[in-house]
């Protein structure tokens, strides 16, 4: 008997210091690439010219960041980036929420053609084109609107909020209701305050979708002073791409200085949300079951 | 029932549910009815304009795929063609180079990137120790906020010739001669694959453990009890408990087979990896907003997407199949 214990125990360690050194490898295929983004943004045009470092740079300067901060362009595009992140999310989520505790309220007539026409959305779609001759109609094209008003709404995030209004007690909007407060009222007032995790985390898969999204910018902006970062970042890419394409007798020194700022743009674009994500991290795991337990 | 008997409006029209007046006194109690509720009404009417425009009028702007539309045109003006857009579509070699890369991307990606994020979840929850679980989860979580331009050009340095990726390599002994993979062609694929893994892989974990975290404590007891390996039980206890996360999530996947990801193509394609990089959507893309062929480039789409409901049709009756007959859409 003892020895079976033994032998038990034995497999199990085994599997277990297996289990962890698989687990490093993973965390290490993860962070090095990182970091070596990082360390190269920090690295002297002749560093980078150079190359061959990975967790080191042999000779650290700061004259990337410097280019990019000289670059008028650089701070439009962040004050863009934030701009249309904050409005958005916040626009976004107050519309869910408020057509979300419409249609949680189940006595409202109407409200089985409503939810059949949200959940077609979810599956139909008109796709890029008709989409883009929408915008195009609605005279939204070079408008810093299109980045708001497009992404008001989502049947998705709809259906979360609603779901997330029918657990709250029937009774807090009868009470009200008593005391005369009409719906607007509870809503405001009871509803939205008692809602806060769920909004925080429609909020926050928002958020970084606004902050990453790049192909509203591709398609339907031309004007580059309304450029975000992630569309800045992508011209920088683009340009060093075809200029390492005729690097023949091409010069090493422009080359180095595109990569150069194309990598500290690359950790200025990504910084506010790696700043964001320890706060907001323990939101995520609530945030997609609310996603997953849909009746 | 409770809630029908709080609200006034309701009350009254309760005593007949099956709709046996007639219609004038239908619509008029809906009238009354509507009137009453309107403060909770006029919550949900800017939602409903909402999808009629940016919802509903895209998916009538569907029909210009059967018509020709050119610039000078509005949409009601444009001739019809019928379905001429689609007979030129099946004779089209670059679209149907698109869609061997659309098709081959995605199967690899199916293949290897749904099984891992289930591996990478059980042996997450396998961890007893709960910081190094909760630096791993951070660590694995992280990637999938990188948006694919930062990724990309991340990419792009990483396989550079002085690059991570060369440089890892040349220091192994597996290459002796730094190369940019990204201009070769025939590597696309993984490239477009792997990447994609690296990046989703963690995030892909999230639900698998909060499915997991319900599995009742007591059956890995009396395993144990029994005598089954570690092994043995994930087999036997934590794999069956997952089955109709995983089904779900494999119908949701085989449906996106088609929509390969256009962000991570447009900025992984180059003019060298053109042939092997170029999906259904970068063309889409190419074909309407570069070369301004409206009709061409929506018919495209429409062809996608009714494939794509085909195929998560089919995906649901498999698995219900698999899975006794129990629906999981």
């Amino acid at each position: 008997m003892n020895g079976k214990v033994a032998k038990e125990d034995l497999d199990s360690r085994i599997f277990d210091t297996l289990n962890i050194i698989l687990l490093i490898i993973c965390t290490v295929v993860i962070l090095v690439p990182l970091w070596n983004v990082i360390i190269s943004s920090f690295s002297s045009g002749k560093a980078l010219a150079e190359g061959g470092f990975i967790f080191w740079s042999p000779e650290f300067s700061l004259e990337n960041y410097r280019a990019v901060f000289n670059d008028q362009g650089i701070w439009q595009a962040f004050f863009i980036s934030v701009s249309k992140t904050t409005i958005g999310v916040v626009t976004h989520v107050f519309f869910c929420a408020m057509v979300g505790y419409g249609l949680s309220k189940k006595y409202i007539r109407g409200r089985k053609l409503y939810v059949a026409m949200g959940v077609i959305t979810m599956f139909f779609s008109g796709g890029m084109i008709p989409t883009y001759l929408l915008i195009k109609s609605l005279g939204l094209l070079n408008s810093f609107w299109v980045y708001i008003i497009p992404a008001l709404f989502s049947f998705y995030d709809v259906v979360i909020l609603m779901n997330f209004f029918r657990n709250v007690p029937d009774s807090l909007e009868e009470s009200a209701k008593i005391d005369g407060a009409g719906d607007w009222h509870i809503f405001l007032k009871i509803f939205i305050p008692l809602s806060m995790p769920a909004m925080a985390t429609i909020a926050l898969f928002n958020g970084v979708g606004q902050w990453n999204d790049f192909m509203t910018t591709k398609l339907y902006i031309t004007d580059q002073s309304l450029y975000p970062l992630q569309m800045m970042l992508y011209e920088i890419i683009v340009q060093s791409q075809t200029q390492s394409m005729q690097n023949v007798g091409g010069s090493a020194v422009i080359e180095t200085t595109t990569k150069g700022v194309q990598l500290a743009t690359i950790v200025i674009t990504t910084l506010p949300i790696v700043l964001i994500y320890p706060i907001v991290q323990r939101y995520f795991i609530s945030g997609m079951m609310l996603g997953a337990v849909k009746e | 029932m409770d809630k029908l008997a709080v609200e006034p409006s309701t009350g009254k029209n309760t005593i007949n549910p099956n709709g046996k007046k007639p219609v004038g006194q239908r619509v008029k109690a809906f009238v009354v009815d509507y009137r009453r509720q309107w403060e909770i009404q006029s919550m949900i009417i800017p939602g409903i304009i909402f999808m009629i425009i940016f919802c509903y009028i895209p998916i009538y702007g569907l029909t210009i795929a059967f018509k020709n539309y050119t610039v000078i045109d509005t949409l009601a003006t444009a001739p019809w063609v019928g379905l001429d857009n689609f007979r030129i579509i099946l004779s089209d070699k670059y679209f149907w180079d698109a869609v061997v890369n659309t098709l081959g991307i995605s199967f690899l990606k199916l293949g290897i990137g749904f099984v891992i994020p289930i591996i990478l979840a059980i042996m997450i929850y396998e961890l007893n120790s709960g910081r190094f679980k909760k630096f791993v989860q951070t660590v694995s979580y992280l990637p999938h906020f990188l948006s694919w331009i930062v990724l990309g050009g991340m990419l792009i340095t990483w396989f550079s010739t002085t690059g991570l990726f060369n440089q890892l390599l040349l220091s192994l002994g597996v290459i002796s001669q730094p190369q940019n993979i990204l201009l070769d062609a025939g590597k696309y694929w993984w490239i477009a694959t792997l990447s994609d893994i690296w990046k989703e892989a963690g995030w892909g974990t999230i639900l698998y453990l909060a499915i997991m975290a319900k599995i009742d404590p007591t059956y890995y007891e009396a395993a144990k009890i029994d005598g089954a390996s570690r092994l043995r039980q994930i087999w036997n206890i934590t794999l069956p408990n997952m089955r109709s996360i995983i089904s779900l999530n494999l119908i949701l996947t085989v449906s996106g087979l088609l929509g390969s990801n256009l962000d991570q193509t447009l900025v992984l394609m180059n003019s060298q990896n053109r042939d092997k990089a170029e999906v259904i959507n970068s063309y889409v893309y190419r074909m309407g907003m570069s070369q301004g062929d409206f009709s061409y480039a929506t018919a495209v789409g429409l062809g996608v997407s009714i494939i794509s409901v085909i195929l998560l049709v089919t995906a649901n009756k498999i698995t219900s199949k698999l899975n006794d007959n129990q629906s999981v859409l």
